[in-house]
């Protein structure tokens, strides 16, 4: 085991770098899952569609961002079919369109799997762009140009989630369907309605995710397993549906991984992760920023 | 008379079908069925689906010779999702369902290994396809993997050679957990230990690691002479980028040894320039020394379906191995005039094995006699070019030295 005080300070970064990613692959789910009550099991194979969409339009000279900010209003679009689609065959009919809504979103996913090997071949998919393989130097020290980027777009990502559901009318409106579907009725609003936007803005910000996975690393139609662990431990880690409890959550994460893998062993990086979890839950049930 | 003849004939003919006798022309055409699974999907799906095409090519091949002893070849091939949890049912159901004459393993270890208790009990031939080691402990003498390597130190003997022709004395390992990986890297070390190297930092990772930059960091800080990475596709490719991005110290002269990935063409092409002095394993590259009869033919005809059938366009890891596994085939049952897996396994333990690959010959556990596990460095590598691989000198072998076509350089001269 290495052990200084330089690698525990660069640990600590790249935590916080790794830890901003967590967050902006799993800001989607905290929308559809932490306020929406949707079990959107199929959010980490919409983040590797949207990482083939990105891959698509890169291969005709697209910068990897600016296709994930193009795919966003496709992907709003998708989103509300989505869950238009699931509403009227499952969350309509009652007490168990639960336990049955997670197996059509785990259908969404294997659909997704499926069709993205028909389409692409399980070959990885990477992209190009100036920032990808680069780094900035502060003195000894090179940070990857990749996770800087990971890092901006969580931030931006959390500010404009948390801004939109506080200071706009339907943002508040999502905020009043997560808690009370019934008061919202009765306001004169219709909470479908206001769910079915909401998982649209889940959905499009889960292509701009999907655009950071792909320049992250390569991506194959299988990859959301990865995720799938991960994204859910981040919401509810952070407590359902709070946008700056899932940043501190993947930076929670982020930071541990990151120090457990350099100084203990990265086999331990995983169980530490979630070991975590299991001793938040147990403390507060209702996650780190849940109420 | 007539009327009478003809109602005899078609009550034979019932009875001949009741009873499963079938007309002796019928039977000359029913194909020799040959079975296999193949990871077309899952992790080994890309290489997978690369290997299979290649096995396709020679039974097109074999077919327009007109088949073996007079009867056609049909491939019967079900996905394994590279997974062992499916190997056992769909190897039972080959033989027991299809009815399948031969076999051909699953592609890669784990998938294979979950069947040889199967073909050993049923006394079956079966040919391997890359695994490692899955018969060292089963023991069955009708294994016959087609894979330029047979133990753990025939993987890594090469990349230790340059280790010390470098003079070098330190080194760290980076290697994955999963067994195929640590089975490699425990090979690895123990040769390191045998060549008297200074371990000086030692990392197992996990299959869901998403940034190495933690680990590149930590081995800099160890300043190690060589780095040993036993990696898989995805990993290999963020070590190689964060390597790129934060740079592995002046002190590395070699790094790399068992990353997989990094023969994949659609990978190579997007890493380009930054796989500039990796030495890594390879089982073929076009250069001067690898031009076995009928490998450049294969690889150009190769190329062209590759395209359609959306696999590795490059095709050089798999695909003539799997072709080289048909070759062998088809020699055994011509010699021996026979689909007996008892004769078959005989005449392939004692006779040599003409194939695109090279001239094969098995010796003990059924694994290569004389293994041959490239050594290959990156170099003068420019970006998004996959075409440029086909060419010599982009993958100069650098061991063993039998088919060296240059002496390795140290990983930042080769970078240059």
């Amino acid at each position: 085991m290495i052990f200084s005080f330089q690698l525990l300070f660069e640990a600590t970064l790249f935590g916080i770098l790794l830890g901003c990613f967590y967050a902006a692959v799993s800001i989607g789910l905290s929308v559809a899952f932490g306020l929406l009550d949707v079990p959107h099991v199929a959010h980490p194979a919409v983040l590797v569609l949207a990482a083939y969409c990105t891959y698509l339009l890169g291969s005709y000279g697209w910068d990897p961002i600016l296709a994930g900010l193009a795919l966003m209003p496709v992907f709003f679009l998708f989103g509300v079919a989505l869950y238009r689609f699931y509403y009227e065959t499952f969350e309509k009919r009652g007490t168990e369109a639960g336990v049955r809504g997670l197996a059509f979103f785990f259908g969404i996913a294997f659909i997704i799997e499926v069709g993205l090997i028909l389409a692409f071949g399980v070959d990885q998919r990477l992209v190009e762009a100036d920032y990808i393989g680069k780094s900035l130097s502060f003195g000894e020290m090179r940070v990857p140009l990749r996770m800087l980027l990971a890092f901006g777009i969580a931030l931006a990502l959390t500010a404009a989630l948390t801004l939109y559901l506080s200071k706009t009318f339907t943002g508040r409106a999502i905020k009043a369907v997560a808690q009370d579907e019934a008061a919202l009725r009765l306001m004169g609003a219709d909470p479908v309605r206001i769910k079915q936007w909401a998982f649209g803005i889940a959905t499009a910000v889960t292509a701009l995710a999907g655009a950071m996975l792909i320049i992250i690393g390569p991506v194959e139609p299988m990859l959301d397993r990865v995720y799938i662990g991960r994204t859910f431990c981040v919401v509810v880690l952070a407590g359902l549906g709070s946008m700056t409890g899932t940043l501190a959550a993947g930076l929670i994460l982020g930071i541990s991984e990151s120090i457990v893998l350099m100084h203990f062993g990265a086999s331990w990086a995983p169980a530490v992760a979630f070991g975590l979890l299991l001793v938040v839950l147990g403390i507060r049930p209702q996650g780190l920023f849940g109420r | 008379m007539k009327s009478f003849a003809r109602r005899w004939f078609l009550v034979a003919g019932a009875l001949a079908i009741a009873f499963g006798v079938s007309p002796p022309v019928a039977q000359a055409q029913q194909p020799i069925k040959i079975g296999h699974s193949m990871a077309l999907t899952g992790g080994l799906g890309a290489a997978g689906k690369a290997a299979l095409l290649g096995l396709q090519m020679w039974v097109e091949d074999v077919n327009a010779k007109g088949g073996l002893l007079g009867r056609k070849v049909e491939l019967i091939t079900y996905d394994d999702q590279s997974s062992p949890a499916t190997t056992p049912g769909i190897y039972t159901k080959l033989l027991d369902v299809d009815k399948v004459d031969l076999l051909v393993a699953p592609y890669a270890t784990v998938p294979t290994g979950a069947i040889m208790p199967l073909v050993k009990q049923r006394g079956l031939l079966l040919m391997g396809n890359f695994s490692f080691q899955v018969n060292a402990k089963v023991q069955h003498d009708m294994w016959f993997n087609n894979a330029p390597w047979h133990d753990a130190s025939s993987w890594s003997d090469s990349y230790f050679a340059i280790a010390q022709r470098f003079k070098l004395k330190t080194v760290a390992f980076l290697v994955a957990d999963q067994e195929f990986a640590q089975n490699l890297g425990r090979g690895a070390k123990e040769i390191a230990a045998r060549l008297g190297l200074k371990t000086v930092y030692e990392q197992n990772y996990p299959p869901t690691t998403v940034d190495f930059s933690s680990m590149i960091r930590a081995i800099r800080a160890a300043q190690p002479d060589i780095v040993y990475v036993m990696s898989y596709p995805n990993d290999s490719v963020a070590i190689v980028r964060s390597v790129n991005e934060i740079g592995v110290g002046s002190s590395v002269k070699l790094i790399g040894g068992g990353m997989v990935g990094l023969q994949n063409a659609t990978v190579m092409e997007s890493l380009g320039s930054m796989l500039n002095g990796w030495v890594n394993y390879h089982s073929y590259a076009p250069e001067k020394t690898m031009e076995f009869p009928g490998v450049k033919a294969f690889l150009a005809r190769y190329a062209k379906k590759a395209v359609e059938a959306k696999v590795d366009p490059l095709g050089f890891y798999l695909p003539p191995f799997n072709y080289a596994t048909g070759q062998m085939i088809e020699q055994a049952v011509t010699a021996t005039k026979s689909l007996d897996h008892k004769v078959l396994a005989k005449y392939i333990r004692e006779n040599e094995m003409k194939t695109i690959v090279g001239d094969i010959r098995y010796g003990k556990e059924g694994e290569w006699a004389t293994p041959r596990v490239l050594m290959v460095q990156f170099r003068g590598v420019v970006d998004k070019n996959v075409e440029q691989f086909r060419l010599p000198g982009k993958q100069v072998i650098v061991g063993p030295a039998k088919y060296m076509t240059g002496e390795a350089l140290p990983f930042d001269k080769a970078r240059k």
